[in-house]
């Protein structure tokens, strides 16, 4: 008689489970660091006070810049928070165990980013709205502002990602990283920005998205590639 | 059993850093004459033998220097991603090497390519700078040069840092067609009008003859100086070797 | 020759201070990539020596 035996059983988990555990592993430990958290979302709130105080709090002017502040300030807020993404999994040497384990690097990078990018770049485009009011954004943009934050910051949680990896095993990599990443985020940012433009004015916003979709599934695409290569680089210094 | 190669001899050949160091001792006095000739034939040529433009004036003869010094940047930006590669793929030293050495060379010539631009703009639009589509893609690549430059200063270990540059210049590769579409995209939805800084297609024989001879020359004066860099490079990380030894004693 | 006299030649049609300014930059910057290279070589050679008499002499 021929034995029967379910080989999902003696091999690893598939892949949908494998990305579920390390997002929930990813929660966990982040919520028990809630400051981490927090801290990205109150930066945000406080970039996009500094233009009124810095330059002008009237209407008329502010709106004119809304748009384009509260996407520099959301792209900054990723950038804050992406140096936390690897460093605590480096620091306690789990990072180098995940290199060495035979489960698919580029799954349990995705998983990790996504997972990161759910507790900052989704929660920053869910407070958008609160700095659109104070930058006096146009009710019609606030659509387009959340859509294309929604698109856009997955994007610039990916590449922001492939900077921390480059840089895990510096001792002070929050500079450098910034550095490293900014001229990468410039494509998001346009693209972005001009989305929210053309909702204020009443323009089609959909060949904006459809840009930054395109962008995002490329990062998605190539992105855990480079991260895998820079992880693996870093760590075997 | 010998692996099977894929590449023609001289490449495995290049991955010696002695060798590389005996090759380019012989190319570098070569393009150092080629280098001389074309750059100062060009800039006599350029500044007192060109036409002036119709519209520009003198100042147009920026362009001899604004051109070249672009293309190099490019070009050198390119290199250095492809150096960048080849050390990952075939974990070849000098091609870790040549990635460092390419990186300063070609940020100065992004220095030098938005200094000229910016100076050229004051005459022709009025101001010292213009957000214009090429300039800004221009800085963009200058930044791109310093993200490359910083990373691989801030690693210690040599290998290391090689690597993680050459994966940056990489990724920065990969960018650079999609950072030129959307400063594009970017610049004609802000700017009325198309005005180009350099009117390529219009001009004639007398001025592009001239370029061509400055864009040859910046390549041969980026051979020297690349060719430079890279064996103080060699001398630097193969140190500790016999034939450095006895290259050292020898002097 | 584009220009009649050395005085004209310098003052460019108006233009000279950018076309004299970028130029000075160019030369500037294609010299300092030539030159501080030699320098460091040569400074990394003499230090090499040095390392090479010191090391070699205690033997």
């Amino acid at each position: 008689m021929k034995m029967y035996t379910n080989s999902r059983q003696n091999s690893s988990p598939g892949v949908t489970k494998l990305f579920m555990a390390t997002c929930r592993r990813e929660f966990l430990l982040s919520f028990r660091r809630k400051s981490d958290l927090v801290n990205p979302l109150i930066f945000f709130l406080m970039v996009a006070t500094l233009f009124p105080l810095g330059v002008s709090p009237e209407p008329g002017f502010l709106a004119q810049l809304a748009p384009g502040v509260v996407w520099v300030a959301a792209l900054l807020a990723t950038l804050l928070s992406m140096d936390v993404l690897f460093r605590s999994d480096y620091e306690d040497g789990s990072l180098e165990q995940l290199l060495l384990s035979p489960q698919p690097l580029f799954i349990v990078v995705l998983a990790k980013v996504i997972a990161h990018w759910m507790m900052t770049g989704l929660a920053l485009t869910l407070m958008a709205p609160l700095l659109g009011v104070m930058l006096f954004l146009p009710a019609e943009g606030m659509p387009g502002l959340m859509l294309s934050l929604l698109l856009g910051t997955p994007t610039l949680s990916l590449v922001g990602a492939i900077g921390a990896a480059l840089t895990v095993g510096l001792k002070k990599g929050g500079v450098l990283i910034s550095l490293l990443v900014l001229p990468l985020y410039i494509p998001v940012l346009i693209f972005g920005s001009s989305a929210v433009q053309a909702a204020v004015t009443g323009l089609p916003l959909g060949g904006y998205l459809a840009l930054l979709g395109a962008l995002l599934a490329l990062a998605l695409a190539l992105a855990p590639l480079a991260i895998s290569a820079a992880l693996r680089i870093s760590i075997s210094s | 059993m010998a692996e099977k190669k894929w590449m023609p001899r001289w490449f495995y050949q290049l991955a010696s850093p002695r060798w590389c160091y005996q090759f380019t001792g012989k190319l570098l006095p070569w393009f150092a004459v080629a280098a001389a000739v074309l750059l100062i034939g060009g800039t006599v040529w350029a500044l007192a033998f060109a036409p002036a433009d119709y519209q520009q004036g003198n100042s147009f003869r920026i362009i001899y220097l604004h051109v070249p010094a672009a293309i190099l940047a490019q070009s050198a930006y390119m290199l250095m991603a492809v150096a960048g590669a080849i050390g990952l793929i075939w974990k070849m030293k000098v091609a870790d090497m040549v990635l460092k050495s390419a990186a300063p060379i070609g940020a100065s010539m992004a220095v030098l390519a938005l200094a000229t631009g910016a100076i050229w703009g004051k005459p022709t639009w009025g101001s010292w700078w213009v957000w214009d589509a090429r300039l800004t893609s221009m800085l963009i690549l200058f930044f791109l040069y310093l993200g490359v430059m910083a990373l691989n200063s801030a690693i210690e270990n040599e290998s290391t840092a090689a690597q993680a540059s050459a994966v940056l210049a990489l990724v920065g590769l990969v960018n650079i067609p999609i950072i030129k579409y959307s400063v594009e995209w970017w610049n004609t939805l802000h700017q009325p009008a198309t005005f180009k800084l350099t009117e390529k297609p219009a001009m004639p024989v007398e001025m592009w003859l001239p370029l061509l001879v400055m864009v040859i020359g910046f390549y041969c004066f980026f051979a020297v100086s690349l060719m430079q860099r890279l064996r103080n490079e060699i001398i630097w990380r193969e140190r500790r070797t016999g034939w450095v030894r006895e290259l050292l004693n020898k002097q | 020759m584009s220009f009649n006299s050395f005085s004209e030649f310098l003052s460019m049609g108006g233009h000279g201070l950018y076309v004299w300014l970028s130029y000075g930059l160019g030369v500037a910057i294609l010299a300092a990539n030539l030159i501080l290279p030699k320098l460091a070589g040569n400074q990394l050679l003499k230090e090499q020596k040095r390392r090479l008499r010191r090391e070699e002499g205690v033997r």
